[in-house]
C-alpha cells in the first residue's frame, strides 16, 4: 500500500471539490474493495477522502411510490429494511447473496456499484491486465504489463458475453463482481450523481460500460462525480422475483452465473418481465427484446427456452467458462419457473 | 525472453503519524497511526490486542472480525482513522467481570474449535449475528456465519455451540 | 487408573483461545521490533539480472533490504539445510543466488520499522529478470516419469513393495475388470494463521524465536545449522499454532529470512508472509492415478496394478505413500503398485493432512465401488468379500488389530445403508437427486521416539513437559489427561507444556503419531516420577508403606495409598515437604517397541458414508448427510477426537467438491491465490456429521492402545462423496474437484 493523505469531509460540495483537486484522489466509503486493491497494489491512491459522514446514509419513501436508497446506507441495511424486503425482496435476496455478513455491514450500495472485478490476472500485478492501465477511473500509473492473462490462461470466472469490440478484438474478458448492481438492472434503478458541473441521473444500464477496446474503463462516471443515491422505480416485482445465484460453493463466493427475475403476471399469464444476469460479462446483462418473448405467455419451460437462446445469443466460451452458456441457459430457465410461481412473502401477505 | 515491470512511481515521504483515540472494550487506546494502518493492524501491533487475528488481511476469512458500534465488520478491510469516533468491541472484550461471555462458554463446551485461530473472530461474528436479529432457523445460523472460515472444520459445533446460545434446535 | 483416559473433558486450553489469550507467532510484541516483509518472483525460471532496492531504502523507516547480492554468509552444505522431513535432495535456500527456481520465491526481504513502512517498501523494490521457459504441467510429462530417490523419509512413507504374482496377465485374463484414470490437481494447506516468525534479539546476541511451526526441535536444528550457531544461543517457542495440516513440519523461508535479519541487524525482527504468500511453498501435488482391478465372476479380486505418477521440485524429490494402501485394504494372489516422479518447476510439495492416503484412496475405492456395479454387488458386500486381515504389502505379516468389519456394520447401521436401492437416479426430491455412496479409510499408526519431564512441583501439583505441539490436534488436553491419569491427579492439579526448545525433546507433531508417541513419552515420565515419590515416601517417618511394594500401592487424588488398607496413605505434597520443599522431577522416554512391530502392520481404519443432493440441472452438489466409522484404537478423549473426525471430514468434503491451486502453466504461477477464489468449505456447506468410534483394543501399537485421529476422518470421504454422486446421478466423475461443470 503507498502511503496517502486523509481527509473526512462532511458535506458533499466539499468531498466534491476535494476530489477535483490535483491529487490522485479517491472516495472511501465501505473500502471493502479499495483497501483490499490497495494493498495488492492494484490501486494507489494518494489521497482518500472518507465520505462516511456525509449525509448520504438515509433510505426515504418518494412520492412517486419509490424508494431512494442513499448511497451511504450500508448493503445490510438496505437488505433489511422493512420497505425494500416488502417492495423489493429481489434485491433483498441479491444483496444478501452476496459476500459475508461482516462485509455486508460495511459495504455501501454506492461502493458495491464500483467495486472492480474479481480476474485473477487484474489482481495480480505480476500477470498482464488491461484493466490495470491507466484510466480515468483509476487515474494511477499502469501497474503490470499490458494484455490480457485471462485470454488463453484460467479463466473459469470470465465473461461469456460483450467481450468483443466494434472491431471484433478482445481485450478484456472480466465480469462485473456485484449481485446488487444484478437486481438493481432488473428493477431499472436510476442512479443519481452530482459533480463540480451540478447533478444528473443515469439509468443503470448506462452506468457500467462494455470493454471494447478500453477495459479500463468499468464505468461511465466522470472522475470529478459521485454517485449520492440510488432510485428504486415503483414497479419492484415483490409478488414474482427470483435472485438465483450460482456459485462454486453454498456462500461467500462470487457468482458464476447469477440470474434476476422480475415478473408480473395476471394469473398464468406473463403480463411484464424483466431479466438480468450475473457474472456473464462486463456489465449486469439484460436484452430487453429477450423480455419481450414473455409477454401475453404462460409461465412454462417451452415459453422460456426462447428467452434463454436470445439472452445468450452471441455468447462465446473461452476455455475454462464455456459451460457458463449452457449453465446460464439453465439458470433462466429455473429462475423463470420460480419466479412465475408466487414468492412466500407475497401468499404470506396475501393471507394464502 | 526479458520480463520487467515497471518501477513504481516513488513516493514523498510516507504519510504522516497523527495521534488518534481508539476507543476498544471501553477504554480508550491514544495511538500515533498513519492513515494507511488498517483497524486491524491498530489492534494488534500499535495497541497489543492481539486476539483479533489477521488470517488473510483481505476480507476474505472472517479472522478479524470486530464489532463496531455492535456490528460485525472485518477490520482487515478499514482503516484506523476512520473509527476514531466508535465504540470498538474485541474478543478481548466480551467476558465481563471474569465470566465468560455465553457464546465463549458454549464454544468451549461443544469444542467449536481447534487450533482457535478463527476462533476469535468466530465468537464476535456469532455475537454480531445475535445482534442482528435474522436468524430464525439453522439454516440461518449457516448462513450467516459464513463469512467465518474455520480450516479445522470446526462447522458442526461452532453451529451446535450457537444454537444452544440462542436455544434453536440444532437438528432442523 | 483410568478417571480421565477416555472421559470428554473439554480442551484445557479453551479458556484461552475464547479469550484471545492464546498467542500465535505473530503475536508476541517484543520491545523494539522491526518487520520484514518478503518481494517475492514473479518469474518461475530464470535469473534476476537486476535488483534496484534503493527506492525503497529511500524510504524514512526502512532499515535494510536483503537480497542475495547482500545477504551474510550461511552454511556451505546442503546437508546444514536438512530438516525432520526433509525428502533426499538438495534443499531451497532463501537469497541463496539469482536463479530463480520456481514462481512465488523469495527475493528480498525488505524490513523497516513499521509493517506498514516494509509493505510499502517492498512494492518498491525493482527486479528485472532473464527468464526461461517453465515447465510445470505434469500431464504433459506421463510419459517420462521415472522411480523417486529413495531417501530416509521412506521409513515413514514406504516407497511401493515388490510386485506379487503376474498382475498384468491376471488382469488381462480376469473375467470382470475395471480400469480408470484418476486426476487431482494441487492443493494448499492454507492454515488459518498465515506464516510468521519473531525473532527476539536478546543479551549478547541470543535469540528467542515465536515461530509457526509444527515442531520446535526441527526448527532450532534447522536454525542453529544454517546459520552455525549454538544451541544455547537460539530458543524456539510456539505453544499456540493457528493450524498447520503438514505445512509446518518443515521450517518456511520466513524463519530463515527472520534470523538473517535479526542477527545482521541485531534487532528483533517478525517476517509475517501474506496470504498470497502462502501459496509460495510447499503443496499437496497433483497426481495421475492408474487403477485396474480383475475379479473373478463371484467378485473375489485377482489383479490389482495402482500406479500413480507425481510432481516434485527440480531440487528435491518428495514422495507420498499413495498406492500401498490399496494393498493393505485388499488381498489379491496378483499386485503391482507402483509411484512414479516428475521433476517440474515448481516448489517441492510437502505433507498436507493424510498425504497420499487421500489421494490413493480417493481413486481405489472409486474404482472398487465402480467395479462392484459391474458386478452387481452391493459395494459393502464387495469390500467384505475381499477383506483381509494380512497384509500382503508387508511380507502378508497379520495386523496388531483391525475392527474395520466392526466400522462396516455400525457405520452402516447408523446411517441405514440396508435400505439403499443400488439403482443410479432412484431418489430425487424436487430437482435434486440424491445419491448414498461409501468408502473405506486406513492410515497409519505409527510411533517415534519422544521424551517428556514430568515434575511435582513445592504446591504438590504435577507440571509435564515436552518440546512437541498442538496444532488444534488437543495435544495438552490429552497429555494433560494421561499425566494425571498416571500419576492420579485431579486434572485441575495437571498443566502439561510445550512447544519450546528448553523442554525435553519430540518429535515434527504429523502422522497422527502424537498421541502415541508423546502420550508414551508423558505416560513414561509419569510412571518414573510414581516409582520416585514412592521410594520417598517410603522413608517418611512411620511410613505405612515399609516393606511395601510398588505394584501394592496407587496413586489416587493426590496420594499414595496402601492397595488393601486405603487408610494407609501419604501426601504427595507430604512427599514434597520431605525433600526440603524442593520440586521433584524425572523424565521418561518412550521408544516404540521395533521387535514386536515388525511383526505387524500398525494401522487404523474407517469407513465413511454419504449423502448427497445433486441438483439436476446445475451439477451442485450438497453433502447432507456423512458418517464416519473409525476403528483407531483407545480413545483419549472422545470430544476432542470427534472434532478432529469430523475436521477430516469437512476436508473429504473440500478435497472432493472445492479445493484445488490452479496454474497457469503459461508463467508456472497459482492464479486463485486466495481465500476467495481458492475455495474451501464455509459454515453453510457443511450439514448433518457423525462420528461413530468403535472399540478397538490394541496391545501392539504403544502402551497406550492409541492410533492417532488425525487423518482417518478425511482419508475415506472423497470416494465416498464421489461414489454417491454416481449413485444420484448414473455419472462418474474421475477428476477431482467435482465442480459443478463436471456434474451437469
Amino acid at each position: 500500500m503507498h502511503p496517502f493523505s486523509y481527509s473526512r469531509p462532511t458535506n458533499v460540495e466539499n468531498a466534491v471539490q476535494e476530489l477535483a483537486g490535483p491529487a490522485r484522489a479517491k472516495f472511501i466509503a465501505g473500502g471493502t474493495n479499495l483497501l483490499d486493491l490497495m494493498k495488492v497494489n492494484v490501486e494507489q491512491p494518494n489521497q482518500l477522502i472518507d465520505i462516511n459522514r456525509l449525509p448520504l446514509n438515509t433510505i426515504d419513501e418518494l412520492d412517486n411510490g419509490g424508494l431512494r436508497l442513499g448511497a451511504l446506507v450500508t448493503n445490510a441495511d438496505t437488505a433489511y429494511h422493512p420497505l425494500v424486503e416488502q417492495r423489493y425482496p429481489l434485491l433483498s435476496q441479491a444483496i444478501l447473496s452476496a459476500a459475508s455478513a461482516q462485509l455486508r455491514n460495511m459495504a455501501t450500495n454506492g461502493g458495491n456499484l464500483f467495486q472492480r472485478t474479481r480476474c485473477y490476472y487484474f489482481y495480480d500485478t505480476a500477470m498482464p491486465c488491461n484493466k490495470r492501465q491507466s484510466g480515468h477511473s483509476d487515474q494511477s500509473a499502469g501497474v503490470g504489463p499490458a494484455g490480457c492473462g485471462a485470454l488463453g490462461g484460467y479463466n473459469r470466472i470470465h465473461a461469456i458475453l460483450g467481450t468483443e469490440a466494434s472491431d471484433g478484438t478482445v481485450h478484456c474478458i472480466a465480469t462485473h463482481p456485484s449481485d446488487m448492481a444484478v437486481a438493481l438492472t432488473a428493477l431499472d434503478a436510476t442512479i443519481h450523481i452530482t459533480g463540480p458541473s451540478g447533478d444528473r441521473t443515469l439509468s443503470i444500464g448506462n452506468l457500467h460500460r462494455l470493454p471494447g477496446s478500453e477495459p479500463q474503463f468499468d464505468h461511465t462516471l466522470r472522475p470529478d462525480e459521485l454517485v449520492t443515491a440510488i432510485e428504486l422505480p415503483p414497479q419492484g416485482f415483490s409478488d414474482h422475483h427470483i435472485y438465483l445465484k450460482l456459485r462454486d460453493r453454498s456462500s461467500y463466493a462470487f457468482a458464476l452465473v447469477s440470474v434476476a427475475v422480475g415478473l408480473e403476471m395476471d394469473g398464468d399469464v406473463i403480463t411484464d418481465a424483466r431479466l438480468a444476469l450475473g457474472g456473464v460479462a462486463h456489465k449486469p446483462w439484460r436484452k430487453p427484446e429477450a423480455e419481450q418473448l414473455l409477454i401475453g405467455k404462460t409461465a412454462t419451460k417451452d415459453h422460456f427456452q426462447p428467452v434463454a437462446e436470445a439472452l445468450l445469443d452471441g455468447a462465446v466460451g473461452y476455455g475454462h467458462n464455456t459451460f457458463k452458456i449452457d449453465l446460464a441457459k439453465r439458470a433462466i430457465l429455473r429462475a423463470l419457473g420460480l419466479a412465475s410461481q408466487k414468492s412466500e412473502r407475497a401468499k404470506e401477505q396475501k393471507g394464502e | 525472453m526479458q520480463t520487467t515491470l515497471p518501477a513504481p512511481t516513488v513516493e514523498s515521504a510516507p504519510a504522516m503519524t497523527r495521534p488518534i483515540t481508539l476507543t476498544v472494550n471501553g477504554t480508550p487506546y491514544q495511538l500515533n497511526l498513519a492513515p494507511w494502518t488498517t483497524l486491524l493492524d491498530a489492534l494488534r501491533e500499535y495497541a497489543n490486542l492481539t486476539g483479533t487475528k489477521k488470517g488473510c488481511d483481505h476480507g476474505q476469512c472472517g479472522a478479524c472480525t470486530v464489532l463496531v458500534n455492535g456490528k460485525r465488520i472485518n477490520a482487515c478491510l478499514t482503516l484506523a482513522v476512520m473509527h476514531d469516533d466508535h465504540e470498538i468491541t474485541t474478543i478481548e472484550g466480551l467476558a465481563t467481570d471474569g465470566a465468560l461471555h455465553p457464546v465463549q462458554k458454549a464454544f468451549i463446551d461443544h469444542d467449536a474449535f481447534q487450533c482457535g485461530y478463527c476462533t476469535p473472530g468466530q465468537i464476535c461474528s456469532a455475537v454480531g449475528m445475535i445482534n442482528e436479529g435474522q436468524v430464525r432457523t439453522v439454516a440461518d445460523v449457516r448462513e450467516l456465519m459464513s463469512g467465518n472460515l474455520c480450516r479445522c472444520g470446526a462447522y458442526p459445533h461452532i453451529v451446535d455451540a450457537i444454537c444452544e446460545v440462542m436455544q434453536l434446535d440444532a437438528s432442523k | 487408573m483410568s478417571q480421565y483416559i477416555g472421559e470428554p473433558i473439554t480442551r484445557v486450553d479453551g479458556h484461552e483461545k475464547v479469550t484471545g489469550q492464546a498467542k500465535y507467532a505473530a503475536e508476541f510484541n517484543v520491545p523494539d521490533l522491526t518487520y520484514g516483509v518478503v518481494v517475492s518472483s514473479t518469474i518461475t525460471k530464470g535469473r534476476i539480472t537486476l535488483l534496484d532496492t534503493s527506492k525503497a531504502l529511500a524510504v524514512n523507516g526502512v532499515i535494510e533490504v536483503f537480497t542475495h547480492e547482500n545477504r551474510p554468509r550461511t552454511a556451505w552444505f546442503d546437508i546444514s539445510y536438512k530438516d525432520q522431513d526433509s525428502p533426499p535432495g538438495s534443499p531451497f535456500r532463501p537469497l541463496y543466488d539469482n536463479k530463480i527456481k520456481y514462481n512465488g520465491q523469495p527475493v528480498a526481504l525488505v524490513v523497516a520499522e513499521t509493517f506498514e513502512l516494509a509493505r510499502f517498501a517492498a512494492m518498491l523494490v525493482h527486479v528485472e529478470y532473464e527468464a526461461e521457459p517453465c515447465d510445470t504441467d505434469l500431464m504433459k510429462h506421463l510419459d517420462t516419469v521415472r522411480n523417486p530417490e529413495p531417501g530416509l523419509m521412506n521409513l515413514m512413507k514406504p516407497l511401493p513393495p515388490k510386485p506379487r504374482g503376474d498382475a498384468d496377465k491376471a488382469f488381462a485374463e480376469a473375467p470382470v475388470q475395471q480400469s480408470a484414470q484418476y486426476i487431482h490437481g494441487m492443493q494448499h494447506h492454507n492454515p488459518m494463521e498465515m506464516f510468521a516468525s519473531t525473532v527476539e534479539y536478546g543479551k549478547n546476541g541470543f535469540l528467542t524465536i515465536y515461530d509457526k511451526t509444527q515442531g520446535v526441535t526441527n526448527s532450532l536444528l534447522y536454525v542453529t545449522q544454517a546459520f552455525n550457531i549454538p544451541f544455547n544461543q537460539v530458543r524456539v517457542v510456539s505453544p499456540y499454532v493457528g493450524g498447520a495440516f503438514g505445512s509446518g513440519l518443515r521450517p518456511q523461508y520466513q524463519l530463515f529470512l527472520a534470523v538473517m535479519a535479526a542477527r545482521e541487524l541485531k534487532r528483533s525482527v517478525r517476517v509475517s508472509l501474506t496470504r498470497q504468500q502462502m501459496w509460495s511453498f510447499g503443496h499437496r501435488p497433483a497426481t495421475v492415478q492408474n487403477v485396474c482391478l480383475g475379479t473373478q465372476a463371484d467378485g473375489t479380486i485377482t489383479a490389482i496394478i495402482h500406479e500413480a505418477k507425481a510432481a516434485t521440485s527440480q531440487f528435491e524429490d518428495y514422495t507420498e505413500e499413495v498406492v500401498n494402501w490399496t494393498g493393505k485394504l485388499y488381498p489379491t494372489p496378483n499386485g503391482a503398485l507402483r509411484y512414479k516422479l516428475k521433476s517440474l518447476d515448481i516448489y517441492t510439495p510437502l505433507d498436507m493432512r493424510a498425504p497420499g492416503g487421500v489421494t490413493g484412496l480417493s481413486a481405489v475405492e472409486c474404482a472398487v465401488d465402480e467395479l462392484a456395479y459391474k458386478l452387481g454387488m452391493d459395494p459393502l458386500e464387495f469390500r467384505l468379500k475381499n477383506y483381509t486381515e494380512r497384509d500382503w504389502t508387508e511380507k502378508d505379516r497379520p495386523f496388531s488389530s483391525k475392527e474395520l468389519r466392526a466400522c462396516f456394520r455400525q457405520g452402516a447401521e447408523r446411517f441405514g445403508w440396508s435400505g439403499r436401492n443400488p439403482e443410479p437416479r432412484s431418489m430425487r426430491k424436487d430437482h435434486n437427486l440424491i445419491g448414498w455412496g461409501m468408502a473405506t479409510g486406513i492410515w497409519d499408526a505409527a510411533q517415534v521416539p519422544a521424551r517428556a519431564e514430568a515434575t511435582l512441583t513445592v504446591n504438590g501439583k504435577l507440571r509435564v513437559r515436552s518440546a512437541t505441539a498442538d496444532i488444534g490436534t488437543g495435544t495438552y488436553t490429552i497429555m494433560t489427561q494421561i499425566a494425571a491419569d498416571t500419576l492420579g491427579m485431579p486434572i485441575d492439579d495437571v498443566v502439561f507444556r510445550l512447544g519450546d526448545t528448553t523442554m525435553p525433546a519430540a518429535p515434527i507433531e504429523g502422522g497422527s503419531w502424537t498421541a502415541s508417541t508423546v502420550g508414551s513419552a508423558v505416560k513414561s515420565a509419569c510412571d518414573t516420577l510414581a516409582k520416585t515419590l514412592f521410594r520417598m515416601a517410603k522413608r517418611i517417618p512411620k511410613s505405612p508403606f515399609v516393606g511395601v511394594g510398588f505394584d501394592d500401592v496407587l496413586f489416587i487424588n493426590g496420594e499414595i495409598r496402601l492397595k488393601r488398607n486405603p487408610s494407609a496413605r501419604v501426601s504427595l505434597l507430604e512427599v514434597v515437604n520431605l525433600n526440603g520443599g524442593r520440586a521433584i522431577t524425572e523424565t521418561g522416554t518412550s521408544i516404540p517397541n521395533l521387535v514386536a512391530h515388525m511383526k505387524y502392520s500398525r494401522n487404523a481404519h474407517a469407513a465413511a458414508f454419504v449423502e448427497v443432493q445433486v441438483d439436476e440441472d446445475f451439477g451442485t452438489v450438497k453433502v447432507t448427510r456423512a458418517i464416519s466409522a473409525v476403528a483407531a484404537g483407545r480413545i483419549i478423549n472422545p470430544r476432542t477426537a470427534r472434532s478432529q473426525i469430523i475436521g477430516g471430514m469437512v476436508w473429504g468434503i473440500s478435497h472432493a467438491l472445492q479445493e484445488e491451486s490452479v496454474m497457469d502453466h503459461r508463467y508456472g504461477r497459482f492464479m486463485n491465490h486466495d481465500l476467495a477464489e481458492y475455495h474451501i468449505p464455509v459454515c453453510a456447506d457443511i450439514h448433518e456429521m457423525d462420528v461413530v468410534f468403535v472399540e478397538e483394543n490394541d496391545t501392539v501399537v504403544n502402551p497406550l492402545g492409541v492410533k492417532g485421529v488425525g487423518e482417518i476422518g478425511l482419508v475415506a470421504m472423497p470416494a465416498a462423496i464421489a461414489n454417491a454422486i454416481f449413485h444420484a446421478t448414473g455419472k462418474r466423475i474421475y477428476e477431482l474437484p467435482i465442480q459443478l461443470d463436471k456434474v451437469m
